[in-house]
This record gives structure tokens, C-alpha cells and sequence, in this order.
């Protein structure tokens, strides 16, 4: 679709959300179709994809021993990355990661590191000289809105069944695990855009084209929240922030239970 | 390090903080205008340790061409910290956090600008920080928003920002280092438009529950508003120098042009 047309359409959301009807006829706190498939790649130690509506989004876990931080001898450590693929969109460019696939995949480190769902000291294999690091590399396919949730989600369901390698004398053993790694909680990150006035939950990619700005906040089943993030031009109310968290706690809980299925 | 961490007391029973601060108090800043005579605006920030230069280019044409926007100006933020502004070496190549920092702070300063009054532009905002001590990306973001008002570009308001959070249980207001060290602490950087409280800056990472947010977004909002006293007082202060300036000036073309007259030489 060209630009002209997608400001067109944009008009039409705007209008449409006066009387508080979505184009897609979604409520503004209803979350689109979710779906979540493992084991996508063999050779990763874990691995998932998650689809919200067509939103579509792969992630794999490799793990592999390095040095630990000096300030942490005894912590392992989680590192994500975001590649936006030229296929999952029109708009996205061959290329090393540029700011959005630098915010994207920060936000949903933030979200899973901060929800402390992995204790950092499990992943120690020898203080002060060995830890796990924990690669989680997610690959968008395609990109029809909300990225930042279908990649959070797509993360913690590959983290959720990740396999830990054997390793003996400092190398991994190949194709052997000694266990799987722990994860005691299921951070979810929740994604809203503000559009005109109105603030609606899991935006399409139509409606972020019409958006102003974006909330996204990550919580876990104790209804603790591990991450906010802003992004975009418009503003929020505090009264906004509030009606967001409360949507937040409520749907989490709606996605946390297709993780466990 | 004073000690282990979980022998620390971050508010102790009189209500004071490891650096003697009280839970709500914002360390001292110091805010000097116009300090670049090169660039179009500029500011120099002390907020606590933190040392921060701003400064503002532009309006200025977009380029490359295709950058630009028919409908309005971009804001390019940039915000840099220096190898040696932080205990460990920094690699000067900006890194993610770097990055993500210069996109949702130039956002936030989106908001405030009248940026279809410039179309087909770019406004620069540099910041570089040259000492650092917790805090530095909402103190950046408060000295840029001084540098755009001395460059002279319209805005409905200014941003000010500030830090809260959370360390050993207590809310806080603009955390230090020691205190974002803390085994539960929570970062909120925050930054609104004061006339209208509008959020603009909003990123959280740490533990905390929605009572606790209520606690910390009331007492942002303090810290943010104490800001924005500084930063009025800073730009008004530099533009009474100009205006005292420019009031002996004309004192002085006046007793020039009187002496002249009395000698009689243009009558």
C-alpha cells in the first residue's frame, strides 16, 4: 500500500476511534489471535515462534561459555538482539540494526532481565572464569504491528525451553544437555498505541501508521511490572498510564496461560 | 564502594540518604545559557557529578534530500557519552544504549516543538556528557530543552525532566549511582511538559508494583517541576544580562550623542 493510501486509512482509524470502534472491530483492549509454536530450529537450544494476528516473529537461545563480567564472577548473562528482515516488510532495509531494531530488542531484554525469571547465578559453570551467556536472537518475518510484543513473547517462550549443553573440559558436547535452564517466572510485554485521543491495546500495522506514540510495559504473574518504555511523538496521561497497566495485568495473564499450553 | 551492599541503609531512620539527601530531594544543579557562541543555542548542565554539555543547530535544510519531510522538521538528538565519563573505559562508538537513549529522548522532544512550522529541516540537538553519576539521560534532556529555548525555536513548552525510582524499599527521587546499585532498585527516567503534566519520557526497568508507580509518577513529577524553576531562572537570567547590556549600550550612544550635541558639531 502506498503512503497516500495508508494516510488515507490512518483518517479512517482516527475517525472510527471517536466512537471507539477499531477498523478490525477489535475493542480497544482486545488482543488479536496469538499463537506460539516450538522447537523451530534443531540446532538452537531453544527456540519459538510466535505469531499475534500476522505479526510474525522467530527467536532462538544459543548458549555459549565465555568470561564473566568482573563485578559478577559468579553470573551468567542474557544478551538479545533484533534483526528487522528486509522480507517482513516494505519498509524495512538490508543492514545492520538500526535505532528501531536497537530500541526493539532493548525494551524486551528489559522486560525479561529486570522480571529476574532467570537467576543469572544458574548460568555460572566455574566462578570468576566460565558462565553461560545466553544469545536470544529473533528474527521479524513479518510485521503487521506490535513487534515489540510478538518478539517478547516469541523470547520467553524460546527461553522457557531452552536446553542447557553438557560441557566438558571448557567445550560444549555436542547434541548432550546436562538440564534445562530455569525459568521461575513468565514475563509479558504488553504494547498500546496512542492514536488522536484514544489509547488501544496490540496495535496492527495500519494503526501504528496512525499512531502518535506507543506505551509498552512487561509484568509478570505476581502483577509486578519490569519494564515501561515510550516511544513516538504524542503524550500520556497519567490517567492513560493507568488504564495501560491495568490493561496490562488483566491481558498478560490471557497470554501467559497460550505460553503454558 | 562505602560498604557491602546489603549492610547499606539507603533512607536511614531520619529520613536521609546515603549522600544526606532527603527521599525527595533532586541533587544540585547548576545551569549556565548560551555557553557556544558557534552553535544557535546551547546550554552547560551540573546535575550532581554529572557534567553535560547541549547545544542546537538549525533549522537547517535535511540532508541527504530524502530524509526530509514535506510536512515538518525532524528532530536528530544525539546523545553521546565520553570514553572517560564513566569508571570503566567507554568505547566511544555509540552503543545500544546510546542509541535507544537519542531515539525516545529526541521523541520526547518532539512533542514540544511546533516542528510544521519547518518543513524539509532538521533540527539538531547534540549532547555530550563528560561526567557521569546515575541520571545523566533526563539531565541531558533538561539541558537540551534549554539549548532549543536559546536557539530561539517555538515551542508550546518546555521538557523537563527527572529521575525516581526505588532502592532498599524506600521511593526516591533522582537516584545516584549507589542508590541504581541497589539489589531491588528501579529507574524511572521521566520527563513532562509542565503547563499540562503530559508525559513525554517514560521508561522504567527494575521490580515494582502499580502502588509503587503511583508513589514515584507523583514524585517525578516533583523533581520535574523543580527542574523547570532552574532551567526558567537559567534562560531568564541570561536574558536580563542581555537586556542590562544593551540598556548601557544605549546609555552610552546617549552621552556620546549628548557631549556631541553640546559641542555643537551636528547642529
Amino acid at each position: 500500500m502506498n503512503d497516500v493510501m495508508l494516510d488515507l486509512r490512518s483518517d479512517k482509524i482516527i475517525e472510527s476511534l471517536k466512537n471507539g470502534t477499531r477498523l478490525d472491530a477489535r475493542k480497544v483492549d482486545e488482543y488479536r489471535n496469538v499463537s506460539i509454536e516450538l522447537d523451530i530450529s534443531k540446532n538452537a537450544e531453544g527456540s519459538a515462534k510466535a505469531k499475534i494476528g500476522e505479526t510474525e516473529v522467530i527467536a532462538g537461545v544459543k548458549l555459549s561459555p565465555g568470561k564473566p563480567y568482573p563485578d559478577s564472577p559468579a553470573e551468567g548473562t542474557i544478551s538479545l538482539g533484533a534483526e528487522l528482515l528486509p522480507m517482513a516488510s516494505p519498509l524495512f532495509e538490508q543492514g545492520p540494526p538500526d535505532e528501531n531494531a536497537t530500541e526493539l530488542a532493548r525494551v524486551v531484554d528489559r522486560g525479561i532481565r529486570e522480571s529476574k525469571c532467570i537467576d543469572f547465578k544458574d548460568l555460572c559453570i566455574r566462578e570468576k572464569e566460565l558462565v553461560w551467556i545466553a544469545f536470544v536472537d529473533f528474527y521479524v518475518i513479518n510485521d503487521d504491528g506490535n513487534l515489540f510484543d510478538c518478539s517478547a513473547l516469541a523470547s520467553i517462550a524460546a527461553l522457557k525451553h531452552t536446553k542447557i549443553p553438557k560441557i566438558e573440559e571448557d567445550a560444549i558436547v555436542k547434541g548432550e544437555f546436562a538440564g534445562k535452564l530455569k525459568v521461575k517466572k513468565t514475563p509479558i510485554l504488553t504494547t498500546f498505541a496512542k492514536i488522536a485521543n484514544a489509547v488501544v491495546l496490540d496495535p496492527n500495522s495500519a494503526e501504528m501508521h496512525a499512531m502518535d506514540g506507543r506505551f509498552s510495559c512487561a509484568s509478570t504473574e505476581d502483577d509486578l511490572f519490569s519494564a515501561f518504555q515510550k516511544g513516538g511523538r504524542a503524550s500520556f496521561t497519567a490517567g492513560d498510564i493507568d488504564w495501560c497497566l491495568e490493561t496490562s495485568l488483566t491481558k498478560s495473564k490471557d497470554l501467559r496461560k497460550i505460553l503454558k499450553e | 564502594m562505602v560498604g557491602k551492599k546489603e549492610e547499606l541503609v539507603y533512607v536511614d531512620k531520619h529520613g536521609k540518604r546515603l549522600d544526606g539527601r532527603k527521599v525527595d530531594e533532586v541533587r544540585p544543579i547548576k545551569i549556565e545559557v548560551g555557553v557556544l557562541n558557534r552553535a544557535e543555542g546551547s546550554c552547560y548542565m551540573e546535575w550532581g557529578q554529572n557534567k553535560i554539555l547541549a547545544a542546537v543547530y538549525g533549522p537547517r535544510e535535511a540532508l541527504p534530500k530524502h530524509i526530509q519531510n514535506p510536512y515538518k522538521a525532524l528532530v536528530n538528538y544525539s546523545y553521546r557519552m565520553a570514553s572517560f565519563s564513566v569508571p570503566e573505559r567507554k568505547n566511544p562508538k555509540p552503543a545500544r544504549r546510546e542509541i535507544e537513549i537519542s531515539k525516545v529522548c529526541g521523541e520526547a522532544l518532539e512533542k514540544a516543538i511546533f516542528l510544521e512550522r519547518f518543513p524539509n529541516t532538521t533540527i539538531d540537538v547534540f549532547v555530550e556528557i563528560f561526567d557521569s553519576n546515575a541520571g545523566t539521560r533526563v539531565a541531558a534532556l533538561s539541558a537540551a530543552s534549554v539549548a532549543l529555548v536559546d536557539a530561539g525555536i517555538p515551542m508550546k513548552d518546555m521538557v523537563c525532566a527527572c529521575g525516581v525510582g526505588k532502592a532498599g524499599g524506600h521511593i526516591i527521587t533522582d537516584l545516584n549511582k549507589e542508590e541504581e546499585d541497589a539489589d531491588d532498585a528501579v529507574d524511572i527516567p521521566l520527563a513532562i511538559l509542565p503547563k499540562t503534566g503530559e508525559i513525554v519520557l517514560l521508561q522504567m526497568d527494575g521490580l515494582m508494583s502499580k502502588e509503587e508507580w503511583k508513589k514515584c509518577l507523583e514524585m517525578g513529577v516533583k523533581g520535574c517541576m523543580q527542574v523547570y524553576e532552574l532551567q526558567k531562572e537559567a534562560l531568564k537570567k541570561k536574558y536580563s544580562q542581555i537586556e542590562s547590556t544593551a540598556q548601557n549600550n544605549e546609555a552610552r550612544t546617549e552621552m556620546v550623542s549628548d557631549e556631541k550635541n553640546s559641542e555643537g558639531e551636528f547642529t
